[in-house]
């Protein structure tokens, strides 16, 4: 991989300029900006504050929850905090974080473009997405308490604004079309000359099924909550069982979209720990190509399996058994790239610098999540356990463990690139560990709370569940206290860091062939690619 | 995407088809049909919106990406109807 560097020279940093594609200063340098780099890290600060906001509301429903009966919060009020906790960590961190914020920074950078296709409509994606973040907060004047799910029949009747929250969503879908559409045309007609598909990074694959999942269909929610706003505001019944509408054909058509959409969270991250993987294992990737169809596997399975979300919602049992099988199909792609990580590691020479640490953290606990998906998708042991605190701790076991710490991976992993500062090791470990740690506490116990039969959703719950709700809200705090270190660190790294080399982890794909931070125009001549980026300790396999 | 020149005289000929098509739908709607009377209705909307998308709309003389584009959202109209039929039809 030696000759995909630029002209087989040293790395050069581009432009004169040390501060690379940060040169620039000014708000209107970064409001206008066309880089795709620029747009990236505008997207990963907006995404990142909401991660905060929401975590602040997770915080208070745990302490809420730490007594059965109502405390501090109206029940009202709690039923707003867990609302606004979701729908902000959904639609407004979870769903953009890595394909807008890492994405955009690294899919012309991974396959030596410029720019994205189409850098204006990029620009234009972010602040429709600002738009989006408007109106939602502008809900917040009549606060929302229907859960971020937006159930019918109740959603048509609250008093609350489900109607301009809705439109905020929609939105926020409209710029995620945008980008994904922006992404599918970058990765099909600007790779670098030699970037054959078979040579694209396996993060390029993840975020190319990411982008099918975004074009074909977020306009399915969009479409939803228009015929929501259509039933509240005009009273048409498409919902409404009294004038011939149907409450599940709202829960079909949601999860026709929620559903894929948790391959948008997923798939992304998995693209990261490829990437993480075999650096930090110094060896080639084991099953490339089992890992990149995988992605795209996933990316289209997920569009089959949508009605696993309404076993006991009074669906007819046969959709619930063809659903049930077609879930389990999901199962075998991500098995699939999990055990090619493992055969990945295998005899490697392992470092566990804190990118590696967060990337086996997303392996361990995403399997946890994973299987427990496996339960559910079972009919029988659903009923048990379905609206309980089981789906809970699954979900965050997937969302958290899975898509969080891929996030936290690709930080970690490209925070010398984007800054061109080394973050602090010391600092780094700690943070984790408190995370792992935290994280376990506060939603394994949940699995327990789960399969006691706890309720989800609820303010008040029976006394018997206390002791574990009180582990749980200590686990909550361990948890923030990981993050908040970790956020420190970043704070201290972007201002303190030692400047970072152009490559610190000795890693082969195309970024880390420029400099750190990258020019503006990312490569001074584009690289020609001559292999796949895999190529550690010289063999392929 | 290559020039052609099909001209008015296809244009004509594809209005008035929409327009027999159209009274072929109000008159079946007079027709008691039972279950049928939708089939009908449903087969003559899809022939019509077939002739706006290969003529008016050109799909006929494009190229097999654009086909892909076309057909790819009808696929999944078809997988969200399949789906939810799955559940109302056995209830
Ligand atoms: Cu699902």
């Amino acid at each position: 991989m030696k000759e995909t560097t630029l002209n087989g020279e040293q790395p050069p940093n581009g432009d004169a300029s040390p501060r690379g594609y940060l040169e620039a200063k000014g708000f209107w340098s970064w409001a206008y900006t066309l880089d795709h780099k620029r747009i990236g890290v505008m997207y990963l600060y907006t995404t990142l504050f909401f991660f905060l906001l929401g975590g602040v509301f997770a915080l208070l429903i745990r302490i809420k929850l730490m007594f059965p009966g109502q405390y501090i919060f109206t029940n009202q009020t709690y039923n707003v905090l867990f609302t606004m906790h979701g729908a902000l960590m959904i639609f407004l961190f979870i769903i953009p974080a890595i394909p807008s914020g890492l994405g955009n920074f690294f899919i012309p950078m991974h396959i030596g473009a410029r720019d994205v296709a189409f850098p204006r409509l990029n620009l234009l994606s972010y602040w429709v997405f600002v738009a989006g973040i408007v109106v939602i907060l502008f809900s917040l004047i009549r606060p929302m308490d229907t859960g971020w799910t937006f159930y019918t029949p109740y959603s048509a009747r609250t008093a609350a604004d489900v109607t301009t929250l809705s439109f905020g969503v929609f939105l926020i879908g409209m710029s995620s079309i945008l980008t994904g559409l922006n992404f599918l045309v970058t990765i099909h007609k600007l790779r670098a000359p030699g970037m054959t598909w078979h040579r694209m990074p396996l993060f390029i694959w993840s975020m190319y099924a990411t982008s099918i999942i975004q074009v074909l269909a977020t306009p399915v929610v969009g479409i939803t909550f228009l015929l929501l706003a259509m039933e509240r505001v005009l009273g048409v019944g498409f919902f409404d069982p009294a004038k011939g509408g149907d409450p599940i054909l709202f829960q079909h058509f949601f999860w026709f979209y929620s559903h894929p959409v948790v391959y948008v969270m997923i798939l992304p991250a998995m693209g990261i720990i490829s990437e993480i993987v075999p650096a930090f294992s110094r060896k080639p990737i084991f099953g490339y190509n089992a890992i990149a169809y995988s992605s795209v596997a996933i990316a289209v399975f997920g569009f089959f399996v949508w009605g696993h979300h309404m076993f006991v919602t009074g669906m007819s049992s046969t959709a619930a058994i063809i659903f049930s099988l077609l879930t389990y199909s999901v199962a075998i792609p991500t098995a699939i790239k999990v055990f090619n990580w493992i055969a990945t590691m295998y005899k490697g020479s392992i470092t566990f610098e804190s990118p590696m640490l967060y990337a086996l953290t997303f392996i361990f606990l995403f399997v946890v999540g994973g299987l427990t998906g496996m339960f559910l998708g079972a009919l029988g042991a659903d009923i048990h356990v379905h609206d309980t605190y089981f789906i809970v701790a699954h979900f965050h076991y997937t969302m958290v463990g899975g898509t969080v710490m891929g996030l936290l991976a690709g930080l970690h992993y490209w925070f010398p690139k984007m800054t061109g500062r080394m973050l602090s090791e010391k600092m780094a470990r700690p943070a984790w560990l408190l995370m792992f740690i935290g994280f376990n506490v506060t939603f394994f116990t949940q699995f327990i709370l789960g399969f006691e039969g706890m309720p989800r959703r609820y303010a008040e719950y029976p006394a018997q569940y206390q002791a574990l709700n009180i582990v749980s809200t200590v686990g909550s705090w361990i948890l923030a206290a990981g993050i908040l270190i970790m956020f420190a660190n970043f704070v201290h790294g972007l201002f303190r860091g030692p400047p970072a080399p152009p490559n610190p982890w000795k890693a082969l794909s195309l970024e880390w062939q420029t400099g750190s931070p990258p020019p503006t125009e990312n490569y001074p001549e584009i690289p020609t690619v001559t292999d796949w980026p895999y190529g550690y300790a010289g063999k392929q396999t | 995407m290559k020039e052609h020149k099909s001209g008015n005289v296809t244009y004509i000929a594809v209005w008035a088809a929409l327009v027999v098509l159209t009274a072929v739908t109000v008159a079946v709607s007079y027709v008691h049909l039972g279950m049928m009377n939708v089939v009908v209705a449903l087969l003559v909307a899809s022939v019509k919106a077939s002739l706006v998308a290969l003529f008016f709309m050109h799909l006929r003389y494009e190229s097999r990406l654009v086909w892909g584009f076309a057909l790819t959202p009808i696929f999944f109209l078809i997988l969200i109807i399949a789906g939810t039929l799955s559940d109302t039809l056995f209830r």
